[in-house]
């Protein structure tokens, strides 16, 4: 499997596509974590609540408390340290881009000033509250529902009552990245032995065209002896779910009981005008 | 730089996305065969792991965001193949949010049917050099059709924005230029191995 796990190097084109296994996709951790036993379904919409009210919040101290709240949900599901703080520090690079310049386009008080343009109070909170913001969804969003497979994801949606069309596309899309991921890279060793290098030019651009537009070709013949066997078993639109819904536990009434607790607690802490 | 983190946008564009990507799924979704999702499942990966190359332009790199290519493949099955590509997306690498799912599908996946109308309307003929610069156009304007709407969705959040939003549609030029020349080669390939795929049928496809 490691020769899967490759990490991103912007150069060697090499590509960070975590490989699809128990335990978990993006590389965390397999052993059984305090949120494994929650119902799927329980934490795909207490995820979906946590971004709604957190995108709703105004104050810093609550923006705090709901990255805290993400924080512990993150070690609950013990996502690894490491590649967590290096995924939020990807996404935080996008966010500094638009940050850097809030201080000095929101009109305020003035606090300092940088080549003539000053810096306004009100800009560097907002700046800091879009951050935590940002910051707070993402870790619950990868505490929540990265730590499950893809799979299982899926398979809470269907049982969430989304269209089945949607479902049978998404887990189809979970399949088949694990697919084409392991045929580009065939593809890409095959050119890196030609000598191929990616560079700034029209002819690296069309090379890997070329590689995508011979991935899609292998890929929709794949698919369309996947649809013949499909038929042929007497494909009605429909698939069984392989794994059964557990019967709602003690941990699900503990994990709703937590979630209502944070969402109030979070209100509740928004409502206080600082 | 299509990922727009939670907490950005205000509400009401907020809302406006996710109602259009709603319609629009919804479309897509009811026009797609049962018997078509594997295809358009495996051209979602095909653009989930195109997305993760990083090609270098001077000291920093860019990655594609393949609208266009989606559009002129799957045409209104673009949304819920974005969709799932960009759920996939913040799931499993923690790009972008939650919430702000319906303004980045509404982001590509419009610009993807535009595309796929214009590269209809151009490939008619079936000549492979005019089939070729239409993806080639197709390929590039998705993508700024992409960069105007995000800066949209950013300034109308907001006139602090603004500065940035200029700026989005400016640094989306390189990924323009690489992606039209990726787009036509992709096309020129599938038009010389498998014009099926693109609603031609091998005599179709004429050099003059």
């Amino acid at each position: 499997m490691t020769a899967l796990a490759e990490v991103s190097h912007p150069h060697t084109g090499s590509i960070d596509l975590p490989p699809l296994q128990k335990g978990g996709w993006g590389g965390f951790r397999a052993s059984e974590h305090l949120l494994k036993t929650v119902d799927a379904r329980l934490r795909v919409v207490a995820c979906g609540i946590f971004a709604l009210t957190v995108v709703g919040l105004t104050q810093i101290p609550s923006l705090l408390m709901a990255l805290a709240l993400a924080g512990c949900a993150a070690m609950a599901a013990r996502l690894e340290f490491a590649s967590t703080l290096r995924r939020m520090a990807a996404l935080d690079g996008f966010i500094l881009f638009v940050l850097f310049f809030l201080p000095f386009t929101v009109p305020g008080e003035g606090i300092f000033s940088l080549n003539g343009v000053t810096a306004s109070y009100e800009g560097v909170l907002r700046a800091v509250e879009i951050l935590l913001k940002a910051n707070a969804v993402v870790l619950m969003i990868m505490a929540l529902l990265g730590s499950m497979e893809p799979v299982e994801l899926g398979h809470a949606m269907a049982r969430l009552r989304l269209p089945v069309k949607f479902v049978h596309l998404f887990l189809f899309t979970v399949r088949y990245i694990e697919v084409l991921g392991r045929e580009y890279r065939r593809l890409r060793t095959a050119m890196k032995a030609r000598g191929f290098r990616l560079r700034c030019d029209p002819h690296t651009w069309r090379s890997i065209g070329y590689l995508f537009g011979m991935l899609l070709v292998r890929g929709i013949e794949r698919a369309e002896r996947i649809v013949t066997a499909m038929r042929c078993r007497g494909f009605q639109g429909h698939f069984h779910l392989m794994t059964e819904a557990e019967p709602v536990g003690r941990r699900d009434y503990a994990f709703v009981g937590l979630s209502v607790m944070a969402a109030c607690a979070l209100i509740i802490l928004e409502s206080l005008h600082w | 730089m299509a990922h727009i983190p939670d907490g950005v946008l205000s509400a009401p564009v907020l809302l406006a996305g996710a109602a259009v990507s709603l319609a629009g799924c919804a479309y897509g979704l009811r026009q797609l065969a049962a018997e078509r999702i594997p295809q358009v499942a495996l051209m979602s990966a095909a653009l989930f792991v195109a997305a993760l190359v990083h090609f270098p332009v001077g000291p920093s790199s860019v990655h594609l965001i393949l609208n266009g290519l989606a559009g002129i493949l799957l045409g209104w099955a673009a949304f819920p193949a974005l969709l799932v590509a960009l759920l996939l997306q913040a799931v499993l690498f923690g790009f972008g949010g939650l919430i702000v799912l319906g303004v980045s599908v509404m982001n590509m996946a419009l610009p993807a049917v535009l595309c796929r109308a214009l590269f209809v309307v151009m490939s008619r003929s079936g000549n492979r050099r005019r089939t070729m610069i239409a993806a080639g156009l197709a390929g590039g304007v998705g993508v700024m059709l992409t960069a105007l709407l995000v800066s949209l969705a950013l300034a109308l959040s907001g006139q602090e924005f603004a500065a940035v939003a200029k700026l989005v549609v400016f640094a989306h030029i390189p990924v323009a230029v690489i992606e039209s020349i990726f787009t036509a080669a992709v096309i020129g390939l599938l038009l010389r191995v498998k014009p099926e795929v693109l609603g031609f049928t091998s005599t179709e496809v004429r050099d003059e």
